[in-house]
């Protein structure tokens, strides 16, 4: 029996397409159609209300979370970049031996396989009042009391996403510097290009499909984070999903998910707004 | 990029530094509660430490004490091997059949990235209203494990991505002309070669779901999985405890990140000293 192509593929990703479908795609209809819903102590009821966006958006607190969660954002953003493309440079342009450069990469992504939580709890003895940084900086006389801001702080906060999500920002910039033809750089240093018109010039724009899904991955993931912030922060911050996920253990499922909405639309007009400026499909393609 | 001299430029010198503080920035912080959670019984939660001892370890086994530790460790294995098989079966297929173009392609990418960048407690909120609503019980082996899924298969699907784009397909050609059936191709072609690139989706599927919490949290009902244990934990646990299941959690982590690219770099050598012998 001969099966066309096109129904050989779908056989394949069938179970994929059924998978993403049932537990991603209507799940996130049921979050649109729960953002019209009433409330009310124990159930939520099917109908069509408006009163859900309507009380976002008369909220001022609303407002503040977004500006708080944006801040966030992009702190970490600056952050992470920097940090992200100076990494994955050395890894790309300084380590000669490909074992060696496979051995670092390494180093740099299993983190990213262990729990996230424990890595965010693992900054408590280091930031707290008589942690360990304190005691470095009283030790070093630099400080005489020990610094309350570090822990429960915004600081602490900005510290905790860095060090969850600089990788993903490390690994698509790292892709896309390696494939750029060293031969290029050869040919720049020749015609007597200085070190930095180089990076400038050349290994900026050729990272920048890296640098804009790098981008993608942290704000979203900032944006949509809520137990860094409850935690790092000890409750004195607040960012979007962080109110939201207070309203869920509150069992206020609709107005949680008209703020679901809101969110997801903004996210996607800021991915919109990225994908306008860098072409990431050039990247994905190959 | 060396100089013609051969000597290293300053922003080698330089670049090593951020990478080295990096490093030291990502791992530092983890070593730290690693040794804190040998604290002896009078310690507390930082330094200094109050003589040595593996208390913090038996009371994670006390039941009662810290929550339900063993049953949820034991939930989470599970979960994450069942999350394991699924995703390399479902990849695996996946990427084979996103070789060729088929209409509603563009359309499927868009659901996993889709799937990838969303915040993962909206998933969550949508699957637990929509179980609510047909008046299910919201369960980690069902709603739980399609809530993960949705998160290891988009990362299972990049990485099968990323060895299919290096994969030769003469070989399957060769295969073919040599009068092997299309089952006979995949079977003892195809994944062969993909192999090392299997055992990465099988590391993403396991890790990623074992420690998966925006997810689960609201899907996985009434029985925790670990990273949820722990979660509550954070909030009313402040003995070294906390730091004892951090140790442990890692540990399993290691272990299977140890296999994993460990039977990878086997495979490579092995393959590496079949083509010089040939």
């Amino acid at each position: 029996m001969k099966i066309s192509p096109a129904l050989a593929s779908w056989l394949q990703v069938g179970p994929l397409a059924v998978i993403l479908v049932l537990f991603f795609g209507l799940p996130m209809l049921v979050v649109l159609a729960a953002s019209f819903f009433d409330f009310d102590h124990m159930t939520i009821i099917p109908t069509f209300i408006l009163d859900n966006y309507q009380d976002l958006f008369t909220d001022p607190t609303t407002l503040r979370l977004y500006v708080s969660s944006l801040k966030f954002a992009v702190i970490v953003w600056v952050i992470t970049l920097v940090v992200g493309f100076a990494v994955a440079y050395f890894l790309v342009f300084h380590v000669q031996s490909l074992l060696i450069k496979i051995g670092l990469f390494l180093l740099c992504s299993v983190p990213f396989w262990t729990s996230n939580i424990i890595r965010m709890i693992s900054w408590i003895p280091f930031l707290g009042r008589n942690g360990i940084f304190n005691q470095m900086l009283m030790d070093a006389h630099i400080t005489s009391r020990p610094l309350e801001f570090l822990l429960f702080s915004d600081f602490a906060v900005v510290v905790a996403y860095v060090h969850l999500f600089t990788l993903f920002m490390v690994v698509p910039i790292f892709n896309a510097m390696a494939r750029i033809d060293t031969r290029l750089i050869e040919a720049a240093k020749d015609a007597g290009a200085s070190r930095f018109a180089i990076l400038w010039e050349i290994v900026l724009p050729l990272s920048k499909s890296g640098i804009a899904l790098g981008t993608i991955f942290v704000v979203t993931q900032v944006m949509g984070d809520f137990f860094v912030v409850k935690v790092m922060s000890g409750g004195q911050s607040g960012s979007v999903v962080s109110a939201l996920s207070n309203q869920i253990q509150e069992l206020q499922y609709p107005p949680a998910a008209a703020s679901a909405v809101i969110l997801v639309i903004v996210l996607m007009l800021m991915v919109a707004g990225i994908l306008r400026v860098v072409d990431v499909r050039k990247e994905l393609a190959t | 990029m060396r100089t013609a001299s051969g000597n290293r430029p300053w922003t080698f010198y330089a670049l090593a530094s951020v990478f080295v503080l990096f490093v030291l920035f990502l791992y530092g912080p983890m070593i730290v509660i690693y040794v804190l959670s040998f604290q002896g019984p009078q310690g507390g939660l930082t330094f200094p430490m109050n003589g040595f001892s593996t208390q913090w370890f038996h009371e994670l086994v006390v039941p009662g004490r810290s929550g339900d530790i063993a049953g949820s460790f034991r939930r989470s294995v599970i979960l994450a091997a069942i999350v394991t098989v699924a995703t390399v079966v479902i990849c695996v297929a996946g990427g084979l059949g996103f070789r060729r173009r088929f209409p509603g392609a563009g359309v499927l990418f868009y659901l996993v990235i889709g799937s990838l960048v969303m915040p993962g407690i909206f998933v969550g909120l949508g699957i637990s209203i929509g179980f609510q609503l047909l008046g299910w019980q919201t369960d980690w082996t069902v709603s739980g494990l399609g809530a993960q899924l949705t998160w290891t298969l988009p990362f299972g699907l990049l990485v099968m991505f990323a060895v299919i784009g290096r994969f030769n397909r003469s070989f399957e050609e060769a295969a073919r002309d040599l009068g092997a059936t299309a089952w006979q191709r995949t079977r003892e072609v195809t994944l062969p070669i993909l192999l090392p690139g299997i055992i990465g989706v099988a590391l993403f599927g396991f890790t990623l779901s074992y420690d998966e919490f925006a997810r689960t949290v609201l899907t996985a009902g009434s029985e925790n999985t670990l990273p949820l244990e722990i979660w509550a934990m954070t909030t009313n646990v402040t003995s070294p405890a906390l730091f004892a299941v951090g140790t442990v959690t890692t540990v399993i982590s290691f272990a299977v990140i140890g296999i994993g690219l460990g039977s990878i770099a086997l495979i490579q050598r092995r393959r590496g000293r079949g083509a010089a012998s040939h």
